[in-house]
């Protein structure tokens, strides 16, 4: 068993399990850090991001990284269509993958780099709300971008990666920018999706007959799932984006983690210091502040997940604390399919919300919130019945986190300079302070109120003390830092393997038996033998039966004439009753064998054949000078004496 | 030759109710647990003490498992677990969890409230059997217990209608409850993989039927309903409040707002509205078409369906209700049919199958005079006609399944006797599979091959491959492994000879055998060594000699030659039990050879 990690984000993992020869990619993940280095695509032309300087690093002159780079305090970005780090492609064979699991809708949005253009023949499995949400986040991605004219190839500044030896940093610690790519085209998003297999929790997949594959609640977010491979003899748990706090998904399923061969942990919390309850709180208390003194809210969040949980609780408190009639906005291109499709999932949120649609309503408080009016959402910020009763204050939910692309980049240009208004950050993606910093000078108030509900490290190390794995995979990131620094980590008393971006390292797994099935027929062909007590066997020579790689055993056929293969193997196990031996001689007409006692064993003398059997514990040894037919006596005689299956 | 045992206790040649006993591997499995609607005394319920004559049934029964929320597939539930006394585990899927206890508690009121029975369960007992329902979803694979496993496949009969694969050790059985092959308006189509079960166990209530397309059908249905308002007639289509209602709906507003019509459409119960929203939630049941576009418009959002008040009865001139119950039994679509029926103008649709006693198989067999019991008579003048939207599978969708999920044997329930003969025939020449047909109370076995499951050893696999490979492809040759089979706490394993003294700890008793030939050949014995291996290549092609100074090896026989330079040689032959017969043969070479 081999495993190579592909991708140097260990939130945003991308591994490829080589086992029983098949190759698993688990999860795929798109690192979007890259994105932070180019400058904001805005939805509507901006003057400020058009008039900025142009950046030329000292002592050079290179006529080909003109514009390519712009300079906004201090800082220097690419001015160009914002590029993502897919996973690694030169390690593994995409074409050659046989399966893809998919843990959660944050973990796939690679997808489309694997399946499409690659050769890719597999299989991808998803749960159905993975599916969806995963398609919504992609949608609003390709949107953006795509809608900023950022699909083509045409004019991306590349002679910058060129030069990353003489820029300023960060720009000169970006890493391995050659391999960043454009996002796809949504045709291609269409296409990946459309490969997509969709499971649900508990449901055993087949794969190709060697193993099962079983996708079981995480209890991160919607749909959000653990992946345990198993065969008779083996399993392989990979959890990824888990979380044993309650929130609105189905809770975390730990049984079906426990006891396994190896467990691969990836995609734990970006934020240990933070407690997500308390960023909830925090959250909370600073839009009511900012709403109260007059300023709007802008949350820059995904389409999905927490947001689900920041609207039914800020709406709770904006109640509370008399702010009822503040209007709440979601824009995303996704925002009215992402806020109805919550709402029919009801299989897999928990079950206090799955208690709600008993009755039968709605298990999200959103839904209600749209129907009276205080919850409004638009494809976008342009769109004419958003723009028509856009009221402030108010509380804007909208993308993207990295603050490069989509609609928060426009408000936050608008409201920039105004005290009164507050950007609050939840998502943990992406440093807060990078994302503000194309926007500074900032006279708008910055919140970083990361909610990440992801397993912290003292929570991952208590889950993998409960699960009792055999052996341990990580990222290298979680691993105690070398030089003894204290940073949090996951620490283990069996093997653990550490995975860096491109590694590949073999795991624990050594297979020595295989589950087959054995037919009545030649079941009640054997009569096993005692050996000892608890033991019995017996020898079997069985016709072998290989179909969709499940072995089965039938009664063999007759030895086909002059087949060199046929009769089970015999296996004797102790020495043979001397005394037995030569009363069995007797009966086959050698007598006058004459016993010798020895120090460790006997002679049987057999003068008139002039043969010797030496008997020790565990050998008998003929010396036999006769013909053939005395050798072919003693052969009968010691086998009928000796204890034997 | 372990069995799979099939009892009915109801749905054995009939479609009263389903509640059907399997045992295999040691469970008894319930499957359904419904309600027969024609009857009002003890033979309503399926005859539990056929389980169990005296004392608890929890003990006898392993699990009960419904197929979807129509009465007949779970109305003695209640019954069951909160009179009878059955505290064993439930399941079913989450639109049946929600729907059910709304159904049998509208069947409850009009049995007790209306018809005033006693010794029928409670709104109370109602509630406390459905906690104790577990909920299962799609394709899920839920343990029961350590040996009985069960899964649910999409059935597409029902909203939440579902087909059960349930599985012990080697054996595994497929329910399907009731199914339907096609999409229709809401459900998508029944679907399950090739799970190849030891046993299908089927639905046959539309055997002998092939029906004509569904378009024809529901062109007919609009029809009829159009012409008869254009008269001024009153439509009443009888129908449960869930499941074929909501398509019907669909099918009339679509149409209403196609040809803008203006006469009113009720649909009785205030459950509908209710009922409607419980689409809207499990909106992942329903067909990908409402899936896709439920975000833009919800189907089940009506505009031209109101909901209708009893004072309507009377209202003069056209109109359609919908009214429960559907079977025209008892309840509010009684009571409009005993009004409308005298009158010609009017007309009631049947949509779907009506069992045997109910006001509804009476004038679909052309009753035209009905009493009721309390001996009030009523004239049948009024249009009679059954339309088949019964979402059931037709033979050629039984056949479908049967194709997709290749049982070994087929089992037919729910269907009529006379119909379940013709289609078991076609079962059997078609696909050459036994096919039964259990009635009530008889007891139905299955025999299945025993497989056992066993642990092959790795090295004797790859060393049979390795073999296997070596030779020129042959399908057909059949692959071979010898091996020990050992028998630990109960579990088989097939190990490798040396693999299993390794394991258990146990030296080989190895059996050698030596005998010595005389040789003149004055030389080193190396040379000696050299002329034998140079005959046995001859002799023995194909088999690998090797020699070092004076000893030559071929698999575990060992020659050595030994003597003086100038005298004569001992050669030494030993060879181990196994090789008996290339020990003698090198042997006799070499006596023959000195001679």
């Amino acid at each position: 068993m081999k495993l190579y990690c592909l991708s140097s984000d260990a939130a945003k993992p991308c591994f490829v399990l080589s086992f029983k020869e098949l190759l698993i990619m688990l999860d795929c993940g798109l690192s979007a850090h890259s994105v932070l280095n180019f400058l904001p695509l805005p939805p509507v032309p901006s003057t400020r991001l058009a008039s900025l300087p142009n950046y030329t690093p000292p002592h050079l002159n290179d006529p080909l990284l003109e514009g390519e780079l712009k300079e906004c305090c201090g800082r220097v970005f690419v001015d160009s269509i914002p590029e993502f780090c897919p996973p690694l492609d030169k390690v593994v064979d995409f074409s050659q993958l046989d399966v893809i699991l998919i843990s959660n809708y944050t973990c796939m949005m690679a997808l489309p780099f694997i399946t499409e253009e690659t050769g890719f023949k597999g299989q991808v499995y998803a749960t159905e709300p993975t599916l969806q949400i995963g398609r919504f986040y992609l949608e609003e991605l390709a949107s953006w971008v795509a809608g900023a004219g950022g699909d083509g190839a045409a004019g991306a500044a590349r002679r910058w990666k060129e030069l990353l030896h003489v820029l300023p940093p960060p720009l000169a610690l970006a890493a391995r920018p050659r391999s960043w790519r454009r996002l796809f085209a949504p045709a291609s998003i269409a296409r990946a999706l459309a490969k997509v297999r969709r499971v649900g929790y508990d449901e055993r997949v087949d794969i190709y007959g060697a193993l099962d594959a079983t996708a079981v609640s995480s209890g991160f977010c919607l749909g959000s799932a653990n992946w345990v491979l198993r065969s008779a003899h083996e399993k392989v748990a990979y959890v990824s984006g888990s979380s044993t706090l309650t929130t609105h998904p189905r809770p975390i399923n730990q049984a079906a983690l426990r006891g396994a061969d190896l467990l691969v942990l990836a995609a734990l919390t970006q934020t240990p210091a933070h407690n997500p309850d308390h960023m909830l709180g925090d959250l909370c208390v600073h839009a009511t502040v900012t709403l109260r003194a007059g300023g709007s809210v802008l949350c820059p969040v995904y389409p999905s997940g927490v947001l689900y949980d920041l609207l039914e609780c800020l709406s709770a408190h904006l109640d509370t604390a008399g702010l009822a009639a503040v209007p709440l906005y979601v824009v995303s291109p996704v925002a009215d399919s992402s806020l109805a499709y919550s709402n029919i999932l009801a299989e897999w949120v928990s079950v206090g919300k799955q208690a709600r649609v008993y009755l039968p309503e709605e298990p999200f408080p959103h839904a209600a919130l749209v129907r009276a009016g205080r919850l409004k959402h638009a494809r976008s910020l342009h769109d004419d019945t958003f723009s028509a009763d856009f009221r402030q204050p108010c509380v804007v939910f909208c993308g993207h986190p990295s603050l490069r692309f989509g609609a928060a980049v426009h408000l936050v240009e608008l409201w920039a300079s105004n005290p009164a208004h507050a950007i609050i950050f939840t998502e943990p993606d992406f440093p807060y302070l990078d994302a503000l910093a194309p926007f500074q000078p900032l006279a708008m108030k910055a919140f970083h109120c990361p909610i990440d509900t992801s397993l912290n490290y003292s929570q991952a190390n208590k889950l993998v003390r409960e699960l009792r794995p055999r052996s341990l995979a990580l990222p290298e990131q979680y691993a105690a830092a070398a030089g003894g620094a204290a940073r949090p980590h996951i620490a283990a008393d069996v093997p653990t393997v550490l995975l860096r971006r491109g590694a590949a390292r073999a795991c624990g797994v050594r297979r020595g038996l295989a589950r087959a099935t054995l037919s009545g027929a030649l079941a009640a062909h054997v009569a096993p033998r005692d050996v000892r007590a608890g033991l019995r066997a017996a020898p079997l020579a069985a016709a072998l039966r290989v179909r969709d790689s499940r072995l089965s055993l039938d009664v063999a056929p007759p030895p086909a004439p002059g087949a060199a293969a046929g009769a089970a193997p015999r296996l004797d196990w102790a020495a043979p009753d001397v005394e037995a031996l030569v009363r069995a001689l007797a009966r086959e007409g050698v007598a006058e064998a004459r016993v010798e006692r020895g120090a460790d064993g006997c002679i049987v003398h057999l003068p008139r054949h002039d043969t010797l059997v030496h008997v020790e514990r565990h050998a008998t040894h003929v010396f036999c000078e006769g013909d053939a037919e005395v050798r072919q006596v003693l052969r009968r005689a010691i086998a009928a004496c000796l204890p034997h299956v | 030759m372990p069995d799979i045992k099939i009892t009915p206790l109801g749905a054995g040649q009939d479609v009263g109710r389903s509640c059907i006993l399997l045992s295999m591997g040691g469970k008894n499995i319930m499957l359904d647990c419904g309600m027969h609607m024609g009857y009002n005394d003890e033979r309503r319920f399926p005859d539990f003490s056929y389980i169990v004559p005296e004392g608890p049934i929890t003990s006898q029964i392993d699990c009960v498992i419904i197929s979807h929320f129509h009465l007949d597939h779970c109305g003695a539930l209640p019954y069951m677990s909160e009179m009878v006394g059955y505290t064993g585990p439930i399941y079913m899927t989450h639109p049946t969890k929600a729907i059910a206890p709304i159904l049998l508690e509208d069947m409850r009121k009009v049995a007790v409230e209306r018809k005033g029975e006693s010794n029928f369960f409670t709104s109370q007992m109602i509630k406390d059997c459905i906690k104790k329902v577990t909920a299962v979803t799609l394709h899920q694979s839920v343990m029961v217990d350590n040996e009985l496993e069960i899964k649910a496949y999409y059935a597409g009969h029902v909203l939440g209608a579902a087909m059960f694969w349930i599985r012990v050790g080697s054996q595994s059985v497929v329910y399907t409850g009731d199914y339907n092959m096609t999409p229709d308006r809401h459900l998508g189509a029944a679907w399950i993989d090739k799970c190849r079960p030891d046993l299908l166990i089927t639905e046959s209530t539309y055997a002998t039927t092939i029906r004509d397309s569904k378009r024809c059908r529901e062109r007919d249905f609009l029809k009829k309903v159009h012409e008869c308002v254009e008269k001024g007639g009153k439509v009443l289509i009888p129908v449960f409040a869930l499941g074929r209602a909501q398509e019907l709906c669909i099918l009339l507003e679509t149409y209403w707002e196609r040809m803008n019509l203006k006469y009113p459409v009720y649909f009785a119960l205030g459950l509908t509205e209710k009922a409607n929203n419980y689409y809207k939630m499990f909106i992942t049941w329903t067909n990908q078409k409402i899936r896709k576009t439920f975000v833009q418009r919800n189907m089940f959002d009506f505009k031209h369906i109101k909901p209708f008040d009893k004072s309507y009865i009377d209202n003069p001139g056209a109109m359609v209700v919908f009214a429960t119950p559907g079977m025209l039994h008892a309840g509010l679509s009684l009571n409009i049919f005993k009004k409308w029926a005298p009158y010609e103008q009017n007309m009631v649709i049947m949509p779907g199958f009506c069992v045997q006693g109910t006001v509804g198989h009476k004038i679909l067999n052309g009753a035209k005079k009905v009493e009721f019991e309390n001996r009030q008579v009523v004239d049948v003048k009024m249009a009679v006609e059954y339309m088949s939207f019964s979402a059931h599978a037709d033979a050629k969708g039984i056949m479908q399944l049967i194709q997709y999920c290749e049982p070994k044997n087929v089992l037919l329930v729910h269907g009529e006797a006379q119909k379940m003969e013709f289609l078991k025939d076609k079962i059997e020449k078609e696909f050459k599979i036994n096919c039964y047909m259990p009635a009530n109370g008889e007891t139905c076995t299955i025999n299945t091959p025993t497989k056992i499951p066993i642990d092959v050893s790795l090295r004797l696999l790859k060393a049979e491959a390795v073999r296997y490979n070596a030779q020129p492809p042959d399908p057909k040759r059949r692959r071979v492994v010898n091996g020990i089979l050992c028998v630990r706490d109960n579990r088989l394993s097939l190990l490798d000879i040396d693999e299993m003294c390794d394991e258990i700890g146990i030296n080989r008793h190895i059996i050698r055998f030596t005998s010595t030939v005389r040789f003149e050949d004055p030389g080193p014995s190396v040379k000696t060594a050299e002329k034998l291996k140079t005959l046995l290549s001859e002799k023995l092609e194909g088999w690998t000699i090797t020699i070092s100074e004076a000893n030559i090896s071929v698999e575990s026989v060992l020659i050595k030659v030994e003597g003086d330079d100038d005298s004569t040689k001992n050669i030494y032959v030993s060879w181990t039990n196994q090789d008996e017969d290339l020990g003698s043969y090198i042997l006799g070479l070499l006596q023959s050879m000195v001679q």
